[in-house]
């Protein structure tokens, strides 16, 4: 990789880390820029259109907010399933979906795909504590596995559909239980095993209504909480004995 | 219709919520226990993650208890001497299981702790109930079986600090009340139980209580335990859902009329009998659940996601 090719990745990486700034020649926007956890909140569908500006293929990525996360392993200690040893990552992506008009192993050469963190397996997840590598792969492996699971990385690429030659759409699923906090949807223009163009625009997850006050009250003001629902409990259960005084 | 829960963060069927409460609530009301030992089982079945369950319990025990106890309360078969000692010790065992809690969250043994403990419990007191209500239904075919002696003295009674109970007609150290208010109040952090289950037969048989005054003292002292339990898990661990709990109060509050009226019409060695399979059952199922190999042998807990 020469320094001016090397140069103009990591630019282009800037570029597609600051919100909503686009380059000529491509531009996307989603259908929302929100999503709102209600109540009864089972999924959300966000559709991503735009165009291109010339030929070339597109991918999009979808990173949720990143966490530490522990993984536990489970051993039979004395005939009982148990957490027998864990591993914790620092700054894990609690979220991560891919799109692509094309497979993107066909379009991109690995170096770029691993640059711009294309498909889960160019993730990387750094342990807190030193552990062998060996160790760290199965580790890893696992994050991965149970993650897909629990449907919040997609295994494989949706498919990105274009409409004639310049415009493009996409639909994005999520499941009822995504983490909330600021997702970027980073939509790349791929041209010649290469990116040429990205565009990052923000998409916020929260918690919203009763539930969301319930929560964040819960977790601020945790004693208050608690005295509540002391209070409503004692309530209940002395409006559930009154029709039966007389019994 | 699901409905979100905002703690346990999941989204679960309503009428399974409030028919998990009626449940509960029917068995506490045909057998006068109160129930919360089924409930954090059935609640963990249905995907509750455990450390919800067994606070959200403890929150639901609260108000089942209260209106529980103003019944026994208008018959005046509430010993409030006696409450108030048991709560001492109550109130000194939630702490410091409060405390177990946390530790084994940060462990990441919390799920099994919970589990284990339901076995253990579940195991040996459905098999001591099975075998007390069978020798109960052979002892009334040969009624001329003998007798159990109705007052033991052993070294319990040579403990100090005598206090005189009145309502109970009792004089015994009030260091018995408070040992077994401590037990229950770990238990009761940790599991989310009321320990009815455990505190009625021991005060009956342990402390000599008479019958009549046993339920709705045991309540008295479970409600002030549960409060306690609720209020320090709010507070340490983030693990009530006020939501989860108010919807099982209702389905429990309609469930237990019913299973008052259905009780009546049983004999008390079948039902005893009947709950004791029922208990056992739980118990083999959460066993079974802990031994066989997990479908998945990497999780990711809860909490740290």
């Amino acid at each position: 990789m020469t320094l001016g090719l090397r140069l103009a990745r990591v630019l282009g990486f800037i570029v597609a880390l600051s919100p909503t700034v686009t380059r000529a020649d491509i531009v996307a926007d989603l259908s929302s820029h929100s999503i709102a956890i209600t109540t009864g909140f089972t999924g959300a569908s966000v559709v991503l259109f735009g165009a291109i500006d010339g030929p070339g293929d597109v991918v999009v990525i979808v990173r949720g907010p990143e966490r530490d996360l522990t993984v536990w392993r489970k051993g039979k200690i004395a005939g009982i399933w148990a957490n027998a040893e864990s591993v914790t990552f620092t700054s894990v992506p609690t979220y991560y979906a891919l799109a692509a008009s094309k497979p993107p192993d066909e379009t991109l050469s690995p170096a770029a795909a691993a640059f711009y963190r294309i498909g889960v397996a160019n993730l990387k997840f750094a342990p807190k504590s030193n552990i062998s590598p060996e160790r760290a792969r199965v580790f890893t492996d696992a994050l991965i596995t149970v993650q897909e699971k629990a449907g919040v990385y997609s295994p494989t690429h949706a498919k990105i559909a274009f409409l004639g030659d310049r415009l493009f759409r996409t639909t994005f699923n999520f499941p009822a239980n995504i983490p909330t906090g600021v997702y970027l949807v980073q939509v790349y223009l791929v041209r010649d095993k290469d990116v040429v163009g990205a565009q990052t625009t923000p998409l916020i997850v929260s918690k919203v209504g009763v539930d969301a006050a319930v929560f964040d009250f819960a977790q601020s003001r945790s004693l208050t909480y608690g005295a509540i629902a002391v209070v409503m409990a004692v309530m209940a259960g002395w409006l559930a004995s009154l029709p039966f005084r007389n019994a | 219709m699901d409905v979100y829960l905002p703690i346990a963060d999941v989204s679960l069927d309503v009428f399974l919520l409030l028919g998990i409460g009626a449940v509960v609530g029917f068995l506490s009301g045909v057998f006068g226990v109160g129930g919360g030992f089924l409930l954090t089982p059935l609640l963990i079945f249905v995907g509750v993650p455990a450390p919800i369950a067994v606070a959200s319990s403890a929150n639901q025990l609260v108000g089942a208890s209260v209106s529980g106890v103003l019944a026994h309360w208008r018959r005046g078969h509430v010993d409030f001497k006696m409450g108030f000692i048991l709560l001492i010790g109550g109130i000194a065992g939630s702490i410091l299981g409060i405390y177990l809690f946390a530790l084994f969250s940060r462990l990441g043994q919390i799920e099994l702790v919970i589990s284990l403990c339901y076995v253990v419990l579940l195991g040996v007191l459905g098999f001591m109930m099975g075998i007390e209500s069978l020798r109960a239904m052979l002892r009334q075919r040969h009624p001329g079986a003998s007798r159990r002696k109705l007052h033991r003295h052993t070294w319990l009674h040579g403990l100090p600090l005598k206090t005189r109970f009145r309502k109970s007609q009792l004089y015994i150290s009030a260091l018995l009340p408070i040992g077994l208010g401590f037990s229950v109040g770990v238990l009761s952090a940790v599991m989310g139980i009321g320990g009815g289950f455990l505190m009625v037969p021991a005060m009956i048989y342990t402390l000599g209580m008479p019958t009549t005054m046993v339920p709705g003292t045991s309540l008295l002292q479970i409600i002030f335990v549960a409060a306690n339990v609720t209020m320090l898990q709010a507070f340490t661990n983030h693990t009530v859902d006020a939501v989860l709990a108010l919807l099982l109060l209702i389905g429990g509050v309609i469930g237990a009329q019913f299973g008052t009226r259905f009780g009546t019409r049983l004999r008390g060695e079948q039902l005893r009998f009947l709950l004791a399979v029922i208990v056992l059952a739980v118990a083999a199922q959460l066993a079974h659940d802990l031994t066989v190999r997990p479908k998945d042998l990497f999780v990711i807990p809860m909490d740290s996601r």
